[in-house]
């Protein structure tokens, strides 16, 4: 049997990360090619994953940096 | 990664910090400053008390540094030095252990999309809303969208929150950060899914907000 669309939104993760057994993927992708909603919503959960991944990177103060590279002088010379 | 320490696997990093040589010290740091503050935040509720615990973990990187055994990667092990630290910290403070909850996902029934938003044969009733931007290339670059995420996953459970940093933010691979975090393959992906559930939920309220306007 297909998956209904609910159940097709719990399976999104699995698909992408790959982990679906063979049965379930080949359903997953029929059910996607009769359903433009769950296109829809593949799509934007690939997007949601892409736009997580572009949260800026932290840069460390310079102050701490100072602090640390002491810390570790005095670790070296121990 | 940056390239420039990709390319030093950690044995040879290793070698280079053991031997005292502080440009392999200021590369790693470097290197793992944003995810260790990110992940840092999951515990701790303020900026600068995340530092602090980020501080006091490379203090324990170092004096451990000579016993590291290399059954994990560094920076598994890095990782898990912070988030055991974290977790003392708040037994110590007297606090309720967010990360206590890491073991059995919260909200482990929590479906992905609203039940409401299906019709009782399962299918849409209230199908995904359109978004300005669907694109995951052109969504990206929009610095608002990129906002709201941050925004969602500050709202997010401990360990759910503490899953999606590490696995999306900062790309580690699911394998590492069960070891990191201490949680089976199935508890993290059940995370990872309902984290990444939150965000698509807050970026379709983002946009229907945009639609408003």
């Amino acid at each position: 049997m297909m998956p209904t669309c609910q159940e097709m939104t719990e399976l999104v993760t699995d698909y992408l990360a790959g982990d679906l057994a063979l049965g379930t993927r080949l359903r997953f992708q029929l059910h996607l090619g009769l359903c433009r909603n769950c296109r829809r919503y593949l799509r934007q959960m690939k997007a949601s994953v892409r736009a997580t991944g572009q949260l800026s990177k932290l840069s460390i103060p310079a102050p701490m940096m100072n602090e640390l590279l002491q810390r570790f002088d005095n670790w070296k010379s121990r | 990664m940056t390239a420039q320490t990709q390319l030093l696997d950690d044995k040879a990093l290793l070698g280079r910090l053991l031997a005292g040589d502080k440009q392999a010290f200021v590369a790693l740091v470097q290197e793992h400053h944003s995810a260790l503050v990110r992940l840092a935040r999951v515990f701790v509720s303020t900026q600068a008390s995340a530092e602090e615990l980020v501080q006091e973990t490379w203090m324990a990187v170092l004096d451990g540094l000579k016993a590291f055994e290399g059954r994990s990667s560094l920076r598994t092990w890095i990782f898990r030095i912070l988030s055991n630290r974290a977790k003392t910290r708040a037994v110590r403070e007297g606090r309720s252990v967010p990360m206590s909850a890491l073991g059995e996902p919260e909200g482990e029934n929590e479906p992905a999309v609203d039940p409401d938003r299906f019709a009782k044969d399962g299918h849409w009733a209230d199908p995904p809303h359109s978004w300005r931007e669907e694109d995951p290339e052109k969504l990206a670059l929009r610095a608002e969208a990129i906002g709201c995420v941050e925004r969602a996953i500050s709202a997010m459970p401990a360990s759910q929150r503490a899953v999606i940093t590490l696995r999306d933010v900062e790309g580690v691979a699911s394998d590492e950060v069960c070891e990191a975090l201490g949680l089976s393959e199935a508890n993290q992906r059940v995370l990872l899914h309902r984290a990444r559930a939150r965000v698509r939920s807050a970026l379709e309220a983002f946009f229907d907000e945009e639609k408003e306007r």
